[in-house]
């Protein structure tokens, strides 16, 4: 057997079918849309809006890295490949932050 | 029967690389890890200077010192409705790999088509905002704003910007049917870096834009 036939065999056992990615695309337009209602009535929403829209995000981001970039059902070793640079990336944006806006902020 | 035989008896898509993994896939997740690092300093940088420029224009509706409200720049709806497109062309990606999968060519050229073109209207959408922004007095030296903005978008735009002639030369290929099954892992690959230009815009869309 082929290395590519294998791969075909492998793709097709492994990847979700049509009806899933198009839940999936329905799941984050309605995340998007919540997301942008949050930011009009942030005002009634108060401090919770920030939070709120930072989760919403985060949940989409979660749905298209683990269906659409197939890391639910790829190889454990792709998700450490991607997850160790992904968090040094998050902390430096959390350590400016905290940095700029917290420690030492520049107004 | 040797190992190798054994492997590919017990889990047939097994592949003859020292992880059993495909080199290519591991060299382009290695590429999106570094992708992360890159984006991340670049979103590190916007998030430090925002809410320090010392001048306007402003990115939101800001209170000047003497009371006066200077209006901010950033068109929330028309954002919205870009951010919408891109998350719509990531599910024509998907759709364009399984079309590939499955040996449909037709459905291969027009979801590959679909995605390239859903990636540039989202351009259109940048120049658009770009341009009304420079005409309005924000420019790369302006102010932190400015400087921080252009950088990030822009390299987030010039990603997308490569995506669009990566899938669009995937395109030519399948309507050339140069592009069967046997070759979806290099759909694959573009999907990967697609999906990885979505998410990036995933986080920028709320930190940039939605929160003040």
């Amino acid at each position: 057997m082929s290395s590519e036939t294998r791969e075909i065999m492998h793709d097709q056992h492994t990847h979700p079918g049509n009806a899933v990615y198009v839940k999936i695309g329905v799941v984050l337009t309605i995340l998007t849309a919540i997301e942008i209602a949050a930011y009009y009535v942030e005002d009634q929403l108060g401090g919770i809006a920030a939070p709120l829209i930072l989760v919403l995000s985060a949940a989409k981001f979660i749905l298209v890295v683990l269906f659409y970039m197939h890391l639910k059902y790829d190889s454990r070793a792709f998700t450490g490949i991607f997850l160790f640079p992904f968090t040094l990336g998050v902390l430096v944006i959390v350590s400016l932050i905290l940095l700029y806006h917290v420690l030492h902020p520049l107004r | 029967m040797d190992h190798a035989a054994a492997a590919h008896a017990a889990d047939p898509a097994h592949l003859d690389t020292s992880t059993g993994l495909d080199s290519r896939k591991m060299a382009f997740w290695t590429f999106i890890g570094s992708e992360c690092v890159l984006f991340g300093g670049l979103i590190a940088t916007y998030m430090a200077y925002k809410g320090n420029s010392l001048t306007g224009p402003y990115p939101h509706d800001t209170v000047l010192p003497d009371g006066t409200v200077s209006p901010g720049m950033l068109d929330i709806p028309l954002t919205s409705l870009s951010t919408f497109i891109l998350l719509m062309s990531s599910l024509a990606m998907v759709l364009a790999l399984a079309a590939v999968q499955r040996n449909n060519r037709k459905g291969a050229i027009i979801w590959l088509g679909t995605t390239a073109l859903l990636g540039s209207i989202f351009l259109g959408f940048q120049v658009y905002e770009f341009t009304h922004f420079w005409t309005h007095g924000l420019t790369l030296s302006t102010n932190l704003f400015g400087s921080t903005f252009y950088t990030l978008t822009g390299f987030h735009g010039a990603h997308v910007l490569v995506g669009v002639i990566y899938l669009l030369t995937l395109m030519v290929l399948a309507i050339k049917g140069r592009l069967g099954p046997e070759k979806s892992l290099n759909v694959e690959l573009a999907g990967l870096y697609w999906h990885f230009v979505d998410v990036v815009w995933i986080v920028i869309f709320p930190l940039v834009y939605l929160i003040p």
